[in-house]
């Protein structure tokens, strides 16, 4: 099995900002490789690892989403040796004075993002939150060595190392979303050594921070009769409204709204209670915020669940999660795609 | 005066030394807990001293005596203490409530790890997500009454009054050295180079002090107990030397990296005595030693409470340039601080009596 905490850590060390998932891709590929039967590359850079099911041709599939991409932050400018920044992706500045980044030059160059001290800025914005525009990143270097070795559109990634907290607890930025890719690992191992009479992909999405383009394609290209997101969701924590978010550590959250379809929901909903698996109930009143939204609307519509793993402190550094979360995601689904008989298609309805 | 003709070598800073500055910059010691420098600090400099102590409040006060009889008496004053926080409730679930220690700015904490205890438990502190926030409260900056340390949902073993600051680790890169509290680790590791150079002619007397953070409480009893002729504060000063918005030229930068010793003036507690002033422009004149005038005002050294111990005691403050004090991180020069420990160690090295024949 492959060793949940320090997989994860791996996954999260690396970049693969929106757009850019190349950074991370071949650190899924290397342990789904013998996970899978097949494994490809879509044409926007999602990763497709395919499990062939047990029952007769022609076999229902399987869809499982997490997506690989970051957020972070990209050169707009360069003024004498310190960079501008915009966001790829949603970025909450008060995060950012003080925080260490990677700058993708022509080599990586270690960088931290500061806000311009107040007796520089124009003095209408000299109180409050900095505007994004008047943050800078210096990279300790001369300016005639940044300009050589920094071009506007260079990727600017979190360089925050991961660190093991109290309570079997992982922090670092990007678990949102590996901490998912982590579970569809951990389900791909389990389904190895089970019976399945559905064909799986697993698939690794690209771009959810921005577009949802790997979902819309992947799930375009592949077909799946069923698809379900992993995703992260709001975990209780300092300053987060509580009607809003669910313990951390104390089980998942099964999402319901109209990205789900409700058979599906109840199905899994209804499979966790029998295995024990702690659950939270997540309503999500109109968009799930997940590859879901994209998945659900696929050429002539596929039925969607989204299935989220508490996470505190989201699109921010110092993410944090717990294992145990991780590994219960990934146990529920495989027990699910292990139980999907040859009729649960027809099974499936709207109505009772 | 023209006194500077003997012959001075002029040093580099060597890797031994930026391993030193490493471990100083990665050790934790907000002000009242100095423990993890001082402990450095004492194993570098007992091997080098007549005598070592620890006073009262926590100073480590060093002394090389000179060949004179008697041999001018010259303190130099680096402060061992950071900014940082204080645990001050537990909330349970290991989530607690602190305190900053010195001016630190809740701004700066916002997706940090830090370091809490001796132990350096880390611990995060976290905002609400970005989801479930408006355009309206993300222009609003959180205070650190909103904010909360988190050391994860296990059991915890951080107690209230633990210290916490950030868990930034040292990197040199470039012409640059980048790490937290480089104010005043700076110079923490030039007082220890000079103490293993102190030239023979003087007393020199070195105070490793604490609590410069939050009032320069331990320079006062250090000068007092030293009751020198005349001090030098080697400090880090804030360097605003960033592109500034709606100006052509940024004209307050304080001072500027790369332009080497910033040699004090005039702060917001101590005008310097003009004699060292001039004293120190004439060392690096003459030596071609880099320098620039700390741009006068604001701020604060423990000169302040230096010149105004016993009878009054002729001060002035060097620093190396650093931008972003008091943050997750600091950033200065390499050049910067060879620079400024070469001013200060040729000026001790030149230095007699003669430098306050005239008075002030």
């Amino acid at each position: 099995m492959t060793d949940t905490a320090n997989f994860l850590k791996e996954l999260i060390s690396a970049p693969g900002l929106s757009g850019y998932e190349s950074a991370v891709r071949p650190l899924v590929e290397k342990v789904w490789r013998p996970l899978t039967d097949e494994l490809s590359v879509s044409k926007l850079g999602s990763l497709h690892g395919f499990q062939r099911g047990t029952g007769p041709e022609p076999r229902q599939s399987i869809l499982v989403a997490a997506h690989m991409d970051a957020i972070g932050l990209m050169v707009s400018a360069i003024v004498d040796g310190f960079l501008r920044l915009t966001s790829i992706g949603g970025i909450d500045v008060r995060i950012l004075p003080g925080q260490m980044v990677t700058v993708h030059g022509r080599h990586d160059l270690p960088g931290m993002v500061v806000a311009t001290p107040a007796r520089l800025l124009p003095s209408n914005i000299q109180t409050g939150v900095v505007p994004l525009e008047y943050f800078l990143v210096d990279v300790g270097l001369l300016p005639e060595e940044v300009t050589d070795l920094v071009r506007v559109g260079d990727l600017v990634s979190f360089a925050q190392a991961p660190i093991e907290l109290a309570g079997e607890t992982i922090v670092g930025h990007t678990l949102d979303d590996r901490a998912a890719i982590a579970a569809l690992t951990h389900c791909l191992e389990l389904l190895r050594t089970r019976a399945h009479v559905w064909d799986v992909w697993a698939v690794a999405t690209v771009q959810e921070e921005v577009s949802l383009g790997g979902a819309y394609t992947s799930a375009f290209q592949l077909h799946p009769s069923l698809a379900i997101a992993l995703d992260v969701t709001f975990a209780s924590s300092p300053g987060s409204p509580s009607h809003l978010t669910i313990p951390l550590g104390k089980g998942l959250s099964l999402v319901w709204g109209p990205n789900m379809h409700p058979f599906l929901y109840n199905t899994i909903k209804e499979l966790a209670e029998r295995l024990d698996i702690p659950f939270n109930f997540e309503p999500a009143p109109s968009h799930t915020g997940t590859d879901t939204f994209a998945m659900q609307v696929t050429a002539e519509g596929i039925p969607n669940m989204v299935i989220g793993i508490p996470l505190r402190y989201m699109h921010s550094p110092v993410e944090m999660v717990v294992l145990k979360d991780i590994t219960r995601a990934g146990r529920l689904l495989a027990e699910f795609i292990a139980q999907l008989d040859e009729n649960f298609m027809q099974k499936l309805t709207w109505d009772d | 005066m023209a006194i500077m003709t003997k012959e001075f070598n002029i040093s580099q800073i060597r890797d031994d030394q930026v391993r030193l500055l490493e471990r100083l910059s990665n050790a934790c010691a907000v002000s009242g807990d100095e423990g993890e420098v001082r402990k450095i600090v004492l194993e570098e400099v007992r091997p080098h001293a007549d005598e070592v102590k620890v006073d009262a409040l926590g100073n480590v006060l060093v002394n090389k005596r000179g060949s004179g009889d008697p041999s001018l008496r010259v303190m130099l004053a680096a402060h061992m203490d950071e900014v940082g926080l204080m645990v001050t409730n537990d909330e349970g679930e290991g989530i607690y409530r602190f305190a900053t220690v010195g001016g630190l700015s809740a701004a700066d904490l916002i997706a940090k790890v830090m370091w809490i205890s001796k132990d350096h438990i880390p611990g995060v502190i976290g905002i609400k997500p970005i989801h479930l926030t408006d355009a309206e409260e993300r222009k609003k900056p959180f205070s650190v009454d909103d904010l909360r340390l988190d050391v994860g949902p296990g059991t915890s073993k951080v107690k209230v009054g633990d210290r916490a600051t950030f868990s930034t680790k040292f990197i040199q890169h470039g012409p640059s050295l980048r790490g937290k509290a480089l104010d005043d680790r700076l110079g923490v590791a030039t007082l220890i180079e000079l103490i293993k150079h102190a030239p023979p002619q003087i007393d020199l007397q070195a105070a490793f002090t604490v609590q410069e953070e939050i009032g320069l409480r331990g320079a006062r009893v250090a000068a007092y107990a030293f009751n020198p002729d005349l001090a030098f504060v080697l400090d880090s000063t804030p360097a605003y030397d960033l592109p500034a918005w709606d100006v052509d030229e940024n004209v307050i930068y304080n001072t500027r990296l790369g332009a080497g010793p910033a040699i004090y003036v005039a702060d917001s507690s101590t005008l310097s005595d003009p004699r060292l002033i001039h004293y120190l422009v004439e060392i690096a004149e003459a030596y071609r030693i880099p320098y620039q005038f700390r741009q006068p005002g604001g701020g604060g050294t423990d000169a302040g409470a230096v010149h105004k111990q016993r009878e009054g005691i002729p001060s002035v403050s060097v620093s190396v340039p650093g931008r972003y004090h008091h943050s997750a991180a600091s950033i200065a020069r390499l050049s910067d601080w060879q620079h400024t420990y070469n001013l200060v160690a040729a000026a001790l090295f030149n230095l007699t009596p003669q430098v306050l024949a005239g008075e002030r």
